[in-house]
């Protein structure tokens, strides 16, 4: 009881005391922390959270750290890290080396708790009226998971002196956390309610609820705000549910767009479509690694080496098994569907014994990591290039669909072979580049997965069903289609995810899709006339 | 008899008797150090290719002769192996790790406390035997149901069966579904009981799946030489034309496709007490899709072939995954390839080409299916 009355008088004190001091000298103020007592010591340490010598804030981190130490000898105060057997100091006061020392030539500076709320105070004080804005930022951010009542002076001062409007909104916040958990009269509180409630994200919302708690007219002003915040936070969560539903539609066109071109423009059932993914993804993985040992400088370009490369090398696969296997078995779509499934287990197991069965790393590279932050929404880089990707493909490919003269051939071979043949146009070129076309964009598909998947061997078994599912959904032969069906499978994958759980949303996806494939047996666009039933 | 069945139907079954008579003959009578003894583990590896053939001839019945490739019957064969797994849990009773009479371990594990309702009855023999069928069938009326009214054939239909086994892999994989989640059902004890480990019990099954076999393989076989399987393969060469002569092509592949599932279920519940285990990745795409290459091999439309392909390339799996593991997948996705590529009526179809070098007409119109069927 004594004990805590002593730290509630010394807190009150703390600031009075600040003030007290004249600026001393930093080195007279690091020597003083050495001093015997633990009065002494808090003195010295709130001194130098006052002078606000920048300098203070590696001692007192030391300190805090119990990394400061005192020299038997001379009563030099040091800081020690670990060295061999003993212990390597440096003049706290000056930065100096002093050499090595055994511990029982020192003596740790020894911490209580009051003593420790009065560094962080002071350290709260230096950081927060540091020059340098992003030092302030996370000094704010801080305090306000701390809500330490010491740091309230320095706060205060340093709002006065901020000029950023939203870092002087960021200090704001902190204090009002600070008034709201602890002692401060009621107006300040509702204050601190309102100034919580603006800043609307997960932690206000966990303040504002343990405030909520009580009784009276404060805690019904903070249940009201909470339950504001929680309605935009809801809101927030569902655009977040929404990116992430887009983000794996993109995924899901990449996969699904070289198959509505094999399967859906060319009617070829080709379940080795998902092998031409992985092919491409380890593509990116084998170019990745002759960059590393050719140029080293330019591995952050990796990746755009490896999508032409890619490409190729799934176009150069998929015009190998179109020549090799599928062109005898036009017009026999379910033993096409066989031949193709043993191809993708030949591919799997090649891949699988010159690669091993472990997965492989494809490294993100530095321009596409991290992320940014819209609001309270997560928009991950990486996620993005594969968005902004999906749809530079898709459009790539329905220009080339529509504008060039491959395109127009393509679309004469699949609407009418003979009429196509007579006309001069060499069907079974035709058949073969469209094949490698869509094999292409599969492999490109590769490279995308594996900035965000591990590339291993069943890398394109996870996405054969629903990338069938997407073209099946959205309309076999219509490239819209596919683009709609993907990302509306994406995003109804994560709307359902939060409620039903990852497994049982995806159970509840399928059945949909089994359903829906009932109600409109050849998807959202079909086609129409007499070429359906041919 | 032999009318109904054919001349090479009577010797399918022929041989299968000797064969089932052989095999018990060779592990029950003959002394176990006799050159020809045949192990216990053998007999359940053949009893198991048994079971494989009654799935194979279940698929070559809506494949081979109503042109309805199902990627999904690994979900029926699985279903009855549940139905028939949940009856030898319940037996193991007080028996279990935890010891409870009435909750298998899984169960107890989950801190259930109660048994939930679809397992009630298992504990009774003739109700499990009877899941064994009711479940598949059911589970293949309603789907089939829903896909052959509104018309889903050929490579759709395919997709959403394989779509249907994914799912049902998905769920069954997850512990609140109450079928033991990813370790599935195991350790079980007797079976009507008789102890699985004792050589006699091996034995018998052996017999059953012979038997079931035998049976499934009559029943085929008289469904295919009725009028139904005239029907059933002009659907298969022209649903449209069949149509528009005024039969409810639906309800013909309904009732095939439920017969179908029914078949595979009984297979999936022979399977499981000789494997010893049935858990959620026999649910795998890659199972259904394998048990239809074994009927390619065979002979689509064959019967016969579908039995020996299943047989055949089961055995040339045992023995490949147990020379050179590495190579099994690229054996099994030559043979996909290959078959396919020159061998469209399977084994059967090459000997029959061997002995008749010139094609009879009926043999002509199971090449040129597959044209139309998937259309």
């Amino acid at each position: 009881m004594l004990r805590r009355l002593g730290i509630a008088l010394l807190l009150l004190l703390a600031p009075l005391t600040a003030a007290a001091q004249a600026p001393a000298e930093f080195a007279d103020l690091v020597e003083r922390l050495g001093r015997s007592g633990f009065a002494e010591t808090e003195q010295a340490v709130q001194g130098l959270g006052a002078a606000g010598d920048p300098r203070a804030v590696k001692v007192l981190e030391a300190l805090a750290a119990g990394e400061l130490y005192l020299r038997r000898a001379d009563r030099k105060v040091a800081i020690a890290v670990a060295a061999g057997d003993g212990l390597a100091l440096t003049d706290a006061a000056t930065g100096e080396a002093l050499g090595q020392a055994a511990t029982r030539e020192v003596e740790r500076i020894r911490l209580n708790n009051s003593l420790r709320r009065a560094i962080s105070a002071a350290l709260g004080a230096l950081t927060l009226l540091s020059p340098d804005p992003a030092v302030r930022r996370s000094a704010a951010d801080a305090v306000f998971k701390s809500r330490d009542p010491a740091s309230l002076g320095a706060l205060d001062e340093a709002i006065a002196r901020e000029a950023n409007a939203r870092l002087r909104r960021a200090l704001e916040e902190a204090r009002a956390a600070i008034l709201l958990t602890g002692e401060a009269d009621p107006a300040a509180k509702r204050a601190a309610i309102a100034t919580l409630a603006a800043r609307g994200d997960r932690d206000a919302l966990a303040l504002l609820t343990a405030a909520a708690a009580g009784e009276g007219e404060l805690a019904a002003a903070a249940a009201a705000a909470a339950k504001t915040i929680e309605q935009s936070l809801e809101l927030w969560n569902a655009g977040q549910n929404l990116w992430y539903g887009l983000s794996l539609g993109s995924v899901l066109l990449l996969a699904a767009i070289g198959l509505a071109i094999t399967f859906g423009v060319m009617g070829v059932i080709n379940m080795a479509h998902g092998e031409m993914v992985m092919l491409g993804a380890y593509t990116a993985f084998v170019v990745q690694e002759a960059v590393q040992a050719l140029a080293p400088e330019l591995i952050g370009l990796s990746v755009l080496f490896a999508l032409p490369a890619a490409f190729l090398v799934g176009g150069l696969a998929g015009i190998a098994i179109e020549q090799g296997v599928i062109r005898w078995l036009y017009g026999r779509p379910l033993e096409t569907l066989l031949a193709t499934w043993g191809l993708s287990l030949i591919i799997q197991q090649a891949v699988r014994s010159i690669f091993g069965p472990t997965n492989r790393q494809v490294v993100v590279p530095s321009w596409m990591a991290g992320a940014i932050e819209v609001g309270q929404l997560q928009i991950t880089l990486s996620r993005l290039a594969i968005i902004v990707f999906a749809l530079i493909t898709f459009a790539a490919l329905i220009l080339l669909v529509r504008m060039t003269r491959f395109g127009l051939a393509m679309r004469a071979v699949t609407q009418n072979r003979p009429m196509a043949a007579a006309m001069g146009i060499r069907t079974p070129w035709v058949d073969a580049f469209t094949f490698g076309l869509g094999s292409g964009i599969a492999g490109l598909a590769g490279v995308a997965l594996s900035q965000i998947d591990n590339v291993s061997p069943n890398l394109g078994q996870s996405y054969i069903i629903d990338s069938f599912l997407v073209v099946v959904f959205g309309g076999v032969g219509n490239l819209w289609g596919t683009l709609l069906g993907a990302l509306t499978l994406g995003v109804l994958n994560k709307l359902i995810e939060p409620v039903a759980g990852a497994v049982l949303g995806k159970i509840l996806v399928l059945v949909a899709i089994i359903l829906f494939i009932q109600r409109r047996p050849r998807g959202l666009f079909a086609l129409k006339g007499r070429a359906v039933e041919a | 008899m032999s009318a109904l069945l054919g001349r090479d139907g009577a010797a399918f079954l022929g041989l299968l008797a000797l064969a089932a008579v052989a095999v018990v003959l060779a592990n029950q009578a003959l002394a176990p150090d006799a050159a020809l003894h045949l192990p216990g583990y053998l007999v359940v590896l053949l009893g198991k290719y048994l079971c494989y053939a009654l799935l194979a001839l279940s698929i070559d019945l809506i494949w081979g002769f109503a042109g309805i490739l199902s990627l999904g019957h690994g979900a029926f064969f699985a279903l009855g192996g549940y139905a028939m797994g949940m009856y030898l849990m319940r037996q193991i009773g007080s028996r279990g790790v935890y010891g409870n009479p009435v909750l298998p371990d899984f169960m107890v594990f989950l801190n259930w406390t109660e048994l939930p309702w679809f397992w009630l009855g298992f504990d009774q023999f003739w109700f499990a035997a009877v899941m064994v069928v009711v479940a598949p069938g059911a589970l293949a009326f309603a789907f089939g149901w829903f896909a052959f009214r509104s018309r889903v054939t050929g490579v759709y239909l395919s997709i959403i069966t394989q779509a249907l086994t994914f799912a049902l892999m998905l769920a069954f994989f997850r512990n609140a579904m109450g079928f033991g989640g990813n370790n599935g059902l195991t350790d079980f004890k007797e079976l009507l009981g008789f102890p699985l480990q004792a050589e006699a019990t091996r034995a018998a099954l052996f017999v059953a799946s012979a038997l079931a076999l035998g049976l499934g393989f009559m029943l085929c076989r008289a469904l295919a030489r009725s009028r139904l399987g005239l029907v059933m393969v002009a659907i298969r060469d022209g649903e449209s034309r069949v149509r528009f002569l005024g039969y409810p092509v639906e309800s013909y592949k309904l009732v095939l496709f439920t017969l179908s599932a029914a078949m595979a279920g009984v297979a999936g519940a022979l399977y499981v007490p000789q494997a010893g285990i049935i858990n959620p990745s026999e649910f795998e795409p890659a199972n259904s899709i394998e048990a239809v290459i074994w009927v390619a091999v065979g002979g689509r439309g064959t019967l016969i072939g579908a039995a020996l392909g299943a047989i055949l390339v089961s055995a040339l799996r045992s023995w490949v995954t147990g020379v050179l593991p590495e190579l099994w997948l690229f054996a099994l996705g030559a043979l996909f390839v290959l078959v396919t590529l020159f061998m469209p009526r399977g084994l059967i179809g090459l000997l029959a080409g061997w002995s008749r070098p010139r094609a009879r007409p009926a043999a002509a119109s199971v090449r040129t299916a597959p044209a139309t069927a998937g259309d």
